[in-house]
């Protein structure tokens, strides 16, 4: 019995070995000299990350995919946020339809998403600008935070708002006081993954950016090219970026939660 | 809405100019934050795809686009052999992406959702989700780098006057490209699944006499089968509209259907029959899906026996 669990335990690590081996093999020859992959691996050098650095188009498309995220991400959050809690508050007409538009875009694949915004942004003049990319983006981010927030007001003590109405606060007030900071953490947790499908999204940004390329469509262009160990250096680089950005994330949520369960029950 | 007409009750005291505003306020404070979701996904969303399915019928003149009602794009492009290769291609390399990502990840979901403890669990999650913070560009690229004709794989092929084994820039190369985009999520979606099986059935399962290969696939696979085929599903849809795979390590030649849209409208201009392409990937995904669902959903009824 025992030796199948350590077949299954090895079997395990297999799997995890395949989803592992392009991240540390990146990681490893981005620190490599030569620009060709080769066994044993060739000198220790910085020089793809002093390459990346030095180059301006590389900050210039980082510059811009910061931009595009954070407005993406703001946007997409109160949208996503304020349908959620229309679908959890109110029963209307035609509720089905308006969840679906919640939900259905990141079902339709994104090359096709991108095809028909270039399609259609550029019949109506909007295409080949940053703000293309965030309109694209909002589309597709939504959802997403749509989801988690529906999700927490699924969890919420129904009473809790019925009690802010009975103390006399109106919708906006029980809405400032009672509603948002319960879904504080989701809202967080939707900033942040957004802003992170955001930031590595290429498909509609290749489409859509026209010349303002983006950080991944400047990747995406490089790898269509040539081989380039910058990749490694950028897409390390990215990762350890955004593993940061989440384990804050986590931090912060779990700061915010000490704080709710010291300042008592019920929050 | 119990609590909305206590709130209403509140009002009844108020004079009927004050109950008009606090209708208008209750008005605004709905379409504040209902509307923005109506606007934008209407705007940005069903417009773009409905204008889509509608440049189907344009045509293209000395490279301009016009307004027409033809049906010569969809001739040109459903009358079309490599058109319907590709399909064909697509089809295949997304299959595979589905039924192997499924296969590959039950034991390991298996494993880490029913028989490690919590905190290997928890380990495990974590390492699953790891990969979706870096860029599938990247891991893509690697790839290439690994498996590549001058690649690692072959450079150690070579200590050993093996190879070099063609492993890119082919089918195989394109479906590992999928299998990288899709067993993250895959795994994670079994390992939810999996996770909340209810134990109480699997221990009925061994008291009745199940093998562990029985209580397998007569108790924990039809109990988390929605989590097991919602989860190829989705490998499929993603892997089937993927353009990277084929390209950066299946060579984009012969193509599949992404690559023939990428194409069409980056090489000439051609967006009408893309949209065609495009329509035509819709078609076939809702298909899937759909039989996906009815597959996951099927008999649910006499399975709830609870």
């Amino acid at each position: 019995m025992s030796y199948k669990r350590h077949v299954l335990k090895g079997y395990v690590l297999l799997v995890l070995a395949f989803i592992f081996a392009p991240i540390v093999v990146s990681f490893v020859f981005s620190f490599s000299q030569n620009r060709f992959p080769t066994l044993p691996l060739s000198a220790f050098s910085t020089i793809w990350y002093q390459k990346v650095l030095d180059e301006p188009a590389f900050a210039q498309a980082f510059g811009r995919s910061l931009t595009v995220a954070s407005f993406t991400s703001a946007i997409a959050t109160f949208i996503g946020f304020g349908a959620a809690y229309v679908d959890y508050r109110y029963r209307f007409f035609g509720q089905r339809v308006y969840v679906a538009m919640g939900i259905i875009p990141p079902m339709v694949p994104v090359l096709i998403l991108g095809v028909a915004m270039l399609m259609f942004l550029s019949q109506i003049g909007l295409s080949g600008a940053l703000y293309s990319v965030v309109i694209a983006h909002v589309v597709l981010c939504t959802p997403f935070s749509m989801a988690l927030n529906r999700l927490r007001l699924s969890q919420m003590e129904p009473n809790l708002e019925a009690a802010a109405w009975n103390l006399g606060a109106n919708e906006w007030r029980t809405m400032r006081m009672v509603i948002v900071p319960y879904c504080l953490p989701a809202i967080l947790a939707s900033v942040f993954i957004t802003a992170a499908i955001s930031f590595d999204e290429f498909a509609i940004a290749w489409f859509v950016s026209g010349l303002e390329e983006t950080l991944p469509v400047r990747v995406l262009n490089m790898v269509a090219r040539q081989s380039s160990p910058s990749v490694n250096a950028i897409g390390s680089f990215t990762f350890t970026l955004s593993l940061t950005l989440v384990v804050l994330a986590q931090l912060v949520l779990i700061a915010s939660q000490r704080r709710a369960s010291r300042s008592g029950p019920g929050t | 809405m119990q609590g909305h007409d206590l709130a209403q009750n509140g009002g009844k005291a108020a004079v009927a100019g004050g109950r008009l505003s606090h209708r208008a306020s209750r008005l605004g404070f709905r379409l504040f934050f209902g509307g923005p979701l109506v606007l934008w996904q209407g705007a940005f969303f069903v417009a773009p795809v409905a204008f889509m399915v509608v440049m189907t019928f344009w045509s293209v003149r000395n490279y301009q686009l016009s307004p027409d009602f033809t049906f010569s794009n969809w001739h040109k492009i459903l009358t079309e052999y490599y058109v319907w290769d590709a399909f064909l291609r697509s089809l295949i390399g997304a299959g595979l992406a589905a039924v192997l990502s499924t296969v590959i990840s039950f034991p390991c979901a298996y494993y880490l959702g029913l028989k490690a403890s919590p905190r290997v669990r928890l380990l495990g999650a974590c390492l699953i989700i790891a990969p979706f913070f870096t860029s599938f560009l990247v891991r893509a690229y690697t790839w290439r780098t690994i498996l590549g004709d001058q690649g690692i794989v072959n450079a150690f092929l070579g200590w050993f006057n093996l190879g070099p084994a063609r492993l890119t820039n082919d089918l195989f190369g394109t479906v590992v490209g999928y299998m990288t985009l899709v067993m993250p999520l895959v795994l994670l979606l079994q390992l939810f699944s999996l996770a909340a099986v209810d134990r109480r059935l699997i221990e009925a399962g061994q008291n009745l006499g199940c093998s562990p290969l029985q209580t397998i696939y007569r108790v924990i696979v039809p109990a988390a089968r929605n989590g097991i085929v919602l989860a190829a599903a989705f490998a499929f849809v993603l892997s089937f509209g993927d353009l990277i795979s084929p390209q950066v390590l299946g060579g984009s030649n012969p193509p599949t259907l992404s690559i023939l849209i990428v194409d069409q409208v980056r090489g000439g201009l051609q967006w009408p029959r893309a949209s065609v392409i495009a329509v035509m990937m819709v078609v076939t995904l809702t298909a899937v899906v759909a039989a996906a669902m009815r597959l996951a959903y099927r008999g649910s009824k006499d399975a709830d026996i609870r």
